[in-house]
């Protein structure tokens, strides 16, 4: 198994850093869940709420958005370049180091 | 007035499941949800697509479980209350419950199930801090009777295709002026509407403007103006008579979250006995509800559909003695 470091900066300025497992599938919304960060997570990670928007703060290459997610964001406020719905990003080695921020909850 | 033995809340597969666990109770039920259909998020929100963790299917599209659903319980004839949303809940002479839509329907019965899962959807406001001071005032969700922007100027906000039909239908002859603000340059509608849009861009039915977002509002009484702001850093002050953000729905807890439960985390606060609220009586199960180790899935909705009926009963029937049975010994179901 291998874990990868993701440093979440929640809506109060705080840093989260979290460890995080690669080989669970598992995506953004999940791991802020698993640590009881206030991510709400509301339509269990089908791009359907943006209720786990973030931002992505370092320079990671993340793969792109898919239509649904891009759909989601047009109906989300506060959205930057940056945005993402952390449901959508899987934890994959190659994120190591991750730097996130919550985005507001609107 | 609609009287049953068990009311429940929300029609989604946690509300049907329970009318099958009641009715081998020989308990009435009668279902209530602000959504046209029943079948709750599965049948509204993704139909088409599969689950993978209800026990016995592989995999099965949500829509097919609700049709299933509806198979399973037919037996048991439950009534249903659809379209309207619940307002209030009050308790009559005889302790029981007197549960009060949106449309002034009125129910009665002794337990009230709250299965309401992500509670009901509702319109997602803008973050603009007087916003609600001009709703109904020249701000509007939902356009419910087009006619009432004949010889308006019109703001639609939103790239989706509510945003961008409405954009067409006003701009073709209804309103006197329309503009069509969005945060990006391209849209991601049904292609078909995206090029219309632009067509009537071109030709100046429709005043777009990309790239941008409403950040302010203003009028005295009545909304006179909009400042919009563009990514590039431009801002511009956009007259108009109504504006419509149109920024699709998302879920809250409604009138519900006013009945005196006890609230955490828009979840309300469950024993796990029996599923029971704060409120004798009202119980709440599936994803609405809260409690240590809660996990939001169906089959767990399932589980606390099963044990919340039996504890039912008892509120029913306080003198009868409650006698489970396995269906695989009953030699069928029978219903009423």
């Amino acid at each position: 198994m291998s874990i990868i470091k993701v440093t979440v900066i929640d809506r109060e300025e705080v840093e989260h850093e979290l460890e995080a497992p690669t080989d669970m599938n598992m995506n953004l919304m999940e791991l802020c869940k698993a640590y009881e960060l206030p991510v709400k997570g509301t339509c269990g990670g089908m791009a359907m709420c943006a209720s786990c928007h973030c931002y992505i703060e370092s320079t990671h290459e993340l793969k792109e958005a898919s239509d649904d997610e891009e759909d989601m964001l047009d109906q989300a406020f506060f959205v930057q370049d940056n945005s993402r719905l952390g449901c959508q990003v899987f934890l994959e080695e190659e994120l190591e180091g991750l730097i996130i921020r919550l985005a507001s909850e609107g | 007035m609609i009287e049953t033995d068990l009311l429940i809340i929300g029609a989604g597969p946690c509300g049907l499941f329970t009318v099958f666990e009641a009715g081998l109770l020989k308990l009435r039920c009668h279902l209530i949800d602000v959504l046209p259909i029943p079948g709750g998020q599965c049948a509204e929100i993704y139909p088409k697509k599969p689950i993978y963790d209800i026990p016995g299917y592989p995999s099965i599209l949500a829509g097919d479980l609700v049709d299933n659903l509806m198979d399973q319980i037919k037996p048991f004839d439950p009534g249903f209350t659809l379209g309207e949303r619940v307002e209030k809940v009050e308790k009559d002479e005889d302790g029981k419950f007197i549960v009060t839509t949106s449309h002034n329907t009125v129910h009665k019965a002794p337990v009230v199930a709250i299965a309401g899962g992500l509670g009901c959807f509702e319109p997602r406001k803008p973050p603009i801090s007087n916003i609600e001071d001009f709703e109904r005032k020249g701000i509007d969700y939902i356009v419910k009777d087009p006619e009432k922007f004949r010889d308006k100027r019109v703001v639609i906000s939103g790239g989706g295709d509510s945003a961008l039909d409405w954009a067409l239908f006003l701009a073709d002859d209804v309103a006197s002026e329309v503009s069509l603000v969005h945060r990006r340059s391209s849209f991601r509608g049904h292609p078909d509407s995206v090029d219309k849009v632009m067509q009537m861009a071109e030709s100046g039915k429709i005043n777009l403007i990309t790239d941008s977002e409403v950040v302010k509002v203003s009028g005295n009484g009545h909304l006179e103006a909009l400042e919009i702001k563009s990514k590039k850093g431009g801002v511009i002050q956009q007259g108009l008579d109504y504006w419509l953000p149109l920024f699709g729905l998302s879920p809250a807890l409604g009138p519900i979250a006013d009945w005196g439960l006890n609230i955490t985390k828009n979840s309300i606060e469950v024993d796990t006995f029996d599923y029971s609220t704060n409120v004798p009586g009202i119980y709440a199960i599936g994803d609405i509800n809260h409690y240590p180790g809660k996990l939001k899935l169906i089959l767990c909705g399932f589980h606390e559909a099963t044990l919340m009926v039996q504890s039912a009963f008892k509120t029913v029937y306080p003198d009868k003695k409650l006698s489970f049975k396995y269906t695989t010994v009953m030699g069928g179901i029978s219903g009423f």
